[in-house]
């Protein structure tokens, strides 16, 4: 079976954050899991060597919100279509929000999303259980079934809690089973119907704005009630610089959150919405080079753990209109790697620390054991090399959605070999890819 | 990541006219003359001239507007075009497909010209983008974002009365944040280099960081068009009174209406402003708006000649191109 094949990973620069590792080690697999680091053990003999020279062996990359589009909106994605992007991307990973159609507040939902997966077999989907029911924000859903159904986390997605009592039963009710809760903050009346970050930019587009204050005034009331409840709170997608301030206060105070943003936005701002380019439509929004400046300096520091690709893959259709008029979100799967090595390049991170954000950060946030390589642990692997040139493209893209705004852009880094429990599920033919 | 300026074509010449901001001063300066050379028609026996002859124009207008249709519809005309109205009503379901699809009809019918008008920011973009390379976009109003056409006019009629921009003090009054008039009065004040720009308004119509629009910021009328030159009141929407911005009409007309006292304040010969239609003992009062300093008619006028001599300038960029 391949399944139980033994595999020797050789030569490679292996880094695994969590252990602290960073080195040229060898990595054996067997049964689907990590069998030793280093040298093999006596007697051990691989059906397969990779030879790993000049690439880095991580922990398979673990996103924390990539929407699949299935069930629901096949249109514009499919499971079988996404995982095959994350394989290809060394993503092996990826927790789904509960906006499905319909919406994963059954226990039917969240096995039907898991079962599809496992037979497509190219990287787990966890899905996220909705915290309340229909995502409507008025009844808190079954979270201990779906937790049983193999939910990680409740998420409320991004639709927004009006009811401050009810955010305050959810979350309560979370932390009585130990669940951690998924929210991201935005207020949906400051949020009105904007679609740009409200600043100098929309101001001379004359694009109905978002103020940073829709994403800290629900970020502080969510704070306050993450420190009345006990829970474990996730904050998804932050934007903002003061909301990584108000952040850092509440983890002073020791009350139990952590936060993640999108790979994009630690590169894109407001200023690329200039000729309105629909595909920087983007929920949160762009927002100003010293919000970007921040963010990374969060990323580097460690404030926010947790670097995704927050993928929304549209049809084309969905961004063919006027601005307003579109879908925001962006296809980003495929250009997480590659956009988390273009900071190590840019000096503002180290590479262990590039990958930890992508790996042990996000998987300590699901409460799962992933994003390390532990001798026992799940092999879930990505092996990558770090100086592959490529360029953002149809011939070089499988995410259903091409919705992106670095179509045509160079990126440098791609996975060569994806593991997932031990199994090839992304292979890069060969290494003529290097321009 | 900034986008190529897609209203040019690869020498500098105007092919699409969807806003004023990133123009350059000699761009401006030449639709100001040529539009001079245009106002001459209107008093002719034969209103028209052959420069547009055997073009089609389409006039899309997704919003409803009477004025500045019936304008762009004049100026074709007169300019020997032939002129299709198209009045389509923005529906929550006629996005994105049906933009697009409508365009691809009307491309299918050999119209050389779009003139369009929808409640979208960035609509005229998006369609310039899509439209095949032989078509002009004009556009008459996107969204927040832009209505070019109306602040060439308004620059011409400023000109026509006080000639040197560099030493003008210009007052715009009203709903900033909502207004396409004023954002592309503000871009072309800014490219030809007004003395002073002030924009006056209650917060709640300011849009963020008003001051990086090239303006000064002010709350209260009168000092805001103390020895003012050039007064240009907005319209206020009425839907303003429901989103929380604004108390009441009266309130407004309280702190910002127009009256022949507060105009006290502003200099002598200032002339008075509004891109219409006006709402009377809102904005401003009717002794105001029909009063001596007023040239609110002038620049319905004008707009006529604007919209020809940037027609024709797009057209006669395209019929280049369609030699070369």
């Amino acid at each position: 079976m391949v399944e139980n094949s033994r595999i020797s990973i050789r030569h490679g620069r292996l880094i695994d954050p969590a252990n602290g590792i960073d080195g040229l080690l060898d990595l054996h697999i067997a049964e689907g899991r990590v069998l030793a680091v280093g040298d093999a053990p006596a007697g051990f003999t691989p059906d397969r060597v990779l030879d790993a020279n000049d690439q880095v062996v991580c922990p398979g990359l673990v996103d924390l919100c990539a929407r699949l589009r299935e069930p629901g909106q096949e249109h514009k994605g499919t499971i079988a279509s996404e995982t095959a992007a994350a394989a290809a991307a060394g993503i092996t990973t990826l927790c789904c929000p509960p906006d499905t159609w319909p919406v994963i507040d059954t226990p039917a939902v969240a096995q039907l999303i898991s079962q599809t997966a496992e037979r497509v077999g190219r990287a787990r989907v966890v899905p996220a259980g909705a915290l309340t029911q229909g995502l409507d924000g008025q009844q808190i859903s079954e979270m201990v079934a779906l937790s049983q159904a193999g939910c990680a986390v409740m998420s409320q997605a991004d639709r927004p809690i009006l009811n401050t009592l009810v955010l305050r039963r959810a979350m309560e009710y979370a932390a009585t089973f130990g669940l951690a809760v998924f929210l991201r903050p935005q207020d949906p009346f400051l949020r009105d119907n904007g679609c740009a970050h409200e600043g100098q930019v929309s101001a001379r587009l004359g694009l109905p704005g978002i103020p940073a204050a829709a994403e800290t005034v629900a970020l502080a009331r969510d704070l306050a009630l993450a420190e009345q409840t006990g829970a474990r709170v996730h904050f998804r997608g932050l934007s903002c610089a003061r909301s990584l301030e108000m952040l850092a206060e509440a983890k002073q105070r020791h009350i139990a959150v952590t936060a993640d943003v999108g790979v994009h936005q630690l590169f894109l701002t407001e200023e690329d919405l200039e000729g309105f380019d629909s595909q920087c439509h983007l929920d949160p929004p762009l927002r100003t080079a010293a919000d970007r400046a921040a963010l990374r300096d969060a990323v580097r520091d460690g404030l926010v753990t947790a670097v995704c690709s927050d993928h929304q893959p549209h049809e084309a259709d969905a961004k063919l209109a006027p601005f307003p008029g579109t879908a925001p979100g962006m296809a980003a799967l495929e250009t997480l790697l590659p956009l988390m090595l273009r900071l190590v390049a840019k000096d503002l991170l180290d590479l262990p620390t590039a990958i930890a954000r992508l790996t042990s950060g996000p998987a300590a946030i699901l409460g799962l054991p992933l994003g390390d390589l532990a001798t026992g642990r799940v092999a879930d692997i990505c092996v990558f090399d770090p100086q592959a040139r490529w360029r953002v493209g149809p011939d070089a893209w499988l995410s259903q959605g091409r919705n992106t705004p670095f179509l045509g852009a160079r990126m440098k880094g791609r996975a060569r070999w994806t593991l997932l429990g031990g199994r090839v599920v992304h292979e890069y033919p060969s290494r003529a890819h290097h321009e | 990541m900034h986008a190529p300026n897609v209203q040019l074509d690869d020498r500098g010449h105007l092919k699409h006219f969807l806003t004023l901001d990133g123009l350059s001063r000699a761009c401006l300066v030449e639709i100001l003359d040529r539009t001079e050379g245009f106002l001459g028609v209107a008093r002719q026996a034969v209103k028209k001239v052959p420069l547009c002859q055997g073009k089609t124009v389409a006039n899309l207008f997704f919003e409803t507007s009477t004025r500045t249709r019936t304008t762009f519809e004049l100026a074709a005309k007169r300019l020997s075009a032939d002129v299709l109205n198209l009045n389509i009503a923005t529906s929550s379901t006629s996005k994105g497909e049906t933009l697009l699809d409508t365009l691809r009809n009307l491309e299918a019918m050999h119209v050389d010209m779009f003139v369009v008008r929808h409640a979208e920011s960035g609509s005229a973009h998006f369609i310039a983008q899509h439209a095949s390379p032989h078509v002009c976009v004009i556009n008459a109003g996107d969204g927040r974002h832009s209505h070019p056409t109306q602040g060439m006019l308004d620059m011409f009629t400023i000109r026509r009365h006080k000639g040197d921009f560099t030493k003008l003090r210009v007052a715009i009054v009203g709903d900033i944040l909502h207004s396409r008039v004023a954002r592309s009065q503000l871009a072309a004040l800014r490219t030809l280099g007004a003395g002073e720009v002030r924009i006056i308004a209650p917060r709640t119509l300011l849009p963020a960081e008003p001051e990086s629009l090239g303006a000064r910021v002010f709350h209260d009328l009168r000092e805001g068009v103390r020895d003012a030159d050039v007064i240009i009141m907005l319209r206020l929407q009425r839907e303003r009174m429901r989103g929380a911005m604004l108390p009441s009409e009266h309130e407004y007309y309280r702190l910002f209406g127009l009256t022949e006292e507060r105009l006290a304040t502003a200099k002598p010969d200032a002339i008075v402003m509004h891109p219409g239609p006006i709402n009377r003992g809102v904005e401003m009062d009717s002794q105001v708006a029909d009063g001596p300093r007023s040239v609110i008619l002038e620049q319905v006028s004008n707009g006529i000649a604007v919209r020809m001599a940037v027609m024709s300038l797009c057209m006669g960029t395209q019929n280049r191109r369609g030699r070369g």
